[in-house]
């Protein structure tokens, strides 16, 4: 076995990048955001408004609403209101409104994008080439749907569920905020959605953008809130669905709340991915592969690749290779078009990622963090990789969603699938080998929603996206993104 | 050495790692900086069936002197055929500017090895500093690469204190995996530089290519500790794509590559655009194309 030597890269160049910030002048951030019911920008019933933080500066962006069950009940009303004009218009008009909701997404993404990365701190590369195109994406593919939903279920009768409550995360927010709404609207339905409340300014700016794109007032209600909203939206008589993104332990609570009310449910939920990296693999491109499994979005991913499986005939490698690679990651103000890694979300959240990390090293675990500079200012975290993790360790266990990745070795492919399947969660996985047949064996074994073979976190419209086991249960994305939407006779 | 088992590269993920470097946004100093160095790493280059000692002479005193109205370094190198070797280590006089040379019957390189030989020492005898090689792509596909490392071994030798540039033609090869082996094959063989392509035969220098066969002088410089330099060669024509071939190199092998002597651009067209951005760098003003000489 080859052992790692002394010789190294030097990544500290005298040829630096001069910083190059995207500009924000033509955005345009309200100082104070009311809730979107029934078409119209009403304040709440609470009176009360909280802030949303730019995690990066730590600067109040904007006041945000909070709703209480009364402005909910208002939002679900006014959704019931809409639903049978909504339901009648057809499928052929309802596609044209979908259509119309993605060319003005297109229009003004590099608007979307600004405010996403300061309201949520991930760098402007990523949403200005990931989020906000993967958003309007999603609202084109289902607006094609929309009049063909007879040719997805083929003899069966199908019809739209009524009214369903959304709730949804702060990694991707008008991202997953298009995930929910554009196979409800396209199936019928009438929608009140949640977003999480650190990040509620896109969800805002999607309320003016479909009010602009003359959608029916009510169709789509937007209600901003911490748990408790989100609770009232679960807890509603008059919702028929609830589709929830967010963490495992509020997934569970809310199927004990609904548990016998016939509410329709799917749940996206935590997430430990293993990312297996066989000794025949392509290893420079599985190290970039594992380094975007881990480090997109700061790790920020229900589907992150967050333990590495490495055959041990090749560790030495793929460790120095990832160590290297780890060196030349930007890390710093996410509206510069450089960062590769920007703020952690919340002040919360980096807290327990700090607590993790602590964890590993209270264990004795070899740790490597990347050489960067840390910001003063801001929710910051370095890239860190633990080495030899155990699987006993609540590192290979718990969901940590930051960018720490838990390094662990195997010998042969039974080994590899018995401790990748091993962990309550099942969302994705990822395999690398240059053995076609190899990674067909992989897919069929392992217990995860999503099995990528030779890449990792690839998103399409097109294509389903959903968990096994704690991971949850539906279908988002794809011809199967319909069936949560629609009761199918 | 069995380069049957060189390391297997997965076209689709080297192809989207190669796109990322092109979103870093370099400028303002950074773009200057880097301007600058891509043009200190220039082999100005005149490969044609009607060059004479006219042209070449003229291309020297441009490698010299790319445009005197800015505070610019020479270029790299002058490559030309061996029988301007001459004449161009007499125009280049001490200004450091090397003469390269392809040989080994350049382009194709289907010739005997006597006669690539031949060639090399004609080549070498009138002071190229460098020698340009092609590697003999009908052996590799027929799977000899014994024969193609040997052909490599062998002029090495004969190259003497020159230093050699081993042409692997990547549009021929094909593959990845086939592109991967010839880096390996040249390098174990004595390679100071692997270079993509003779500018004959397109796709030439593409970004995934180059950031292949520069993986390949990462593991070996990771293995052994021993540098071998890079030359892209042909259709790198602008500035901006000259500085994501830097930002390429620069998070690929790091500080020490980012210097002419492990690192030339092969191109004829690319010198004047980067004077172009220098020059508006300079002034705030794009000039016109007649304000920059065509040699």
């Amino acid at each position: 076995m080859a052992k790692e030597n002394a010789f190294s890269l030097k990544f500290d160049t005298d040829w630096q990048y001069a910083p190059a910030p995207e500009s924000s002048d033509h955005v345009e951030i309200k100082a104070r955001y009311d809730l979107f019911i029934g078409g119209k920008f009403v304040q709440p019933n609470s009176k009360k408004y909280f802030n949303s933080i730019n995690p990066a500066t730590e600067a109040v962006v904007c006041e945000i609403a909070e709703a209480n069950e009364k402005d909910v009940d208002a939002a679900v009303n006014a959704a019931r209101k809409a639903f049978p004009a909504w339901t009648k218009i057809g499928g052929k008009e309802r596609g044209k409104y979908l259509f119309r909701i993605a060319r003005l997404i297109q229009e003004r993404a590099r608007e979307f994008s600004v405010i996403e990365s300061i309201d949520g701190g991930k760098p402007i590369r990523e949403s200005r080439d990931i989020d906000i195109p993967l958003a309007a994406a999603h609202f084109f593919y289902y607006a094609g749907w929309a009049d063909k939903l007879e040719y997805a279920f083929p003899n069966r009768k199908v019809e739209p569920l009524g009214v369903a409550g959304q709730i949804i995360p702060w990694n991707f927010p008008l991202l997953m905020a298009a995930w929910k709404i554009a196979p409800a609207l396209a199936c019928g339905n009438c929608v009140v959605l949640k977003p999480a409340e650190t990040t509620s300014v896109t969800a805002m700016k999607l309320a003016e953008l479909i009010k602009d794109a003359g959608l029916p007032d009510g169709v789509v209600n937007i209600v901003t809130g911490a748990g408790k909203t989100g609770a009232a939206i679960v807890n509603h008589k008059d919702v028929n669905k609830i589709a929830f993104t967010g963490s495992t332990q509020v997934g569970k609570s809310i199927q004990k709340s609904i548990a016998g009310t016939g509410k329709k449910t799917t749940l996206e939920l935590g997430g430990k991915a293993a990312n297996i990296i066989f000794e025949d693999a392509p290893i420079d491109q599985a190290v970039e592969g594992v380094i975007n499994g881990i480090f997109f979005n700061q790790g920020h991913v229900c589907c992150a690749g967050s333990r590495l499986f490495v055959q041990e005939s090749v560790k030495d490698e793929v460790i120095q290779k990832l160590k290297i690679r780890l060196e030349t990651l930007i890390l710093g103000d996410p509206m510069d078009k450089n960062t590769d890694i920007g703020a952690i979300n919340s002040k919360e959240q980096l807290k327990t990622i700090t607590d993790y990390i602590k964890l590993g090293e209270q264990e004795g675990f070899e740790k490597f963090q990347a050489n960067v500079a840390i910001p003063k200012k801001g929710y910051f975290c370095a890239p860190t990789l633990f080495l030899d993790v155990a699987q006993s360790s609540r590192l290979a266990q718990e969901e940590i969603f930051g960018p720490v990745l838990a390094i662990q070795t195997f010998r042969t492919v039974d080994e590899a699938i018995e401790k990748a399947n091993n962990t309550p969660y099942g969302l994705s996985a990822g395999v690398w080998t240059d053995k076609g047949s190899k990674a067909f064996n992989m897919a069929a074994q392992l217990k995860a929603g999503v099995i990528w073979a030779n890449t990792f976190n690839k998103f399409d419209p097109t294509s389903p996206f959903g968990g096994f086991k704690e991971s949850g249960f539906g279908r988002e994305g794809g011809m199967h993104g319909l069936a949560a939407y629609l009761k199918i006779g | 050495m069995d380069f049957t088992k060189s390391p297997k590269i997965d076209q689709v993920g080297l192809v989207e790692r190669a796109a990322r470097f092109k979103t870093r946004s370099i400028k303002k100093d950074a773009k200057i900086q880097g301007l600058k160095m891509a043009l200190s790493m220039i082999d100005l280059t005149t490969l044609e069936g009607k060059d004479t000692e006219g042209k070449v002479k003229q291309l020297c005193y441009k490698a010299m002197h790319p445009d005197d109205s800015l505070d610019v370094p020479t270029v790299a190198a002058i490559c030309v055929y061996p029988n301007y070797v001459a004449i161009a280590k007499k125009t280049l006089g001490a200004s450091g500017v090397k003469v390269a040379s392809v040989a080994t019957a350049f382009p194709s390189g289907n010739s005997n090895l006597t006669v690539k030989l031949e060639d090399v020492k004609i080549a070498v005898d009138a002071g190229a500093d460098e020698i340009d090689m092609v590697i003999s792509r009908g052996k590799f596909h027929q799977g000899e690469y014994q024969f193609v490392y040997d052909e490599i071994a062998t002029i090495k030798e004969a190259c003497g204190t020159s230093r050699l540039k081993v042409i692997l033609e990547t549009g021929e090869l094909g593959a990845a995996d086939n592109v991967r082996r010839a880096s390996d094959i040249a390098i174990h063989a004595g390679a100071d530089f692997i270079k993509t392509s003779t500018g004959k035969i397109s796709p030439a220098a593409t970004m995934p290519v180059t950031l292949l066969m520069l993986e390949a002088i990462k593991d070996h410089y990771l293995k052994t500790g021993k540098m071998v330099g890079m030359k892209p060669a042909g259709g790198i024509s602008d500035s901006k794509t000259a500085l994501q071939f830097l930002v390429m190199l620069r998070e690929t092998l790091g500080n020490d590559w980012l210097t002419n002597e492990w690192f030339r651009f092969g191109a004829s067209r690319l010198t004047n655009d980067i004077l172009l951005q220098l020059k508006k760098q300079a002034t705030g003003i794009y000039q016109s194309g007649d304000y920059f000489s065509k040699d």
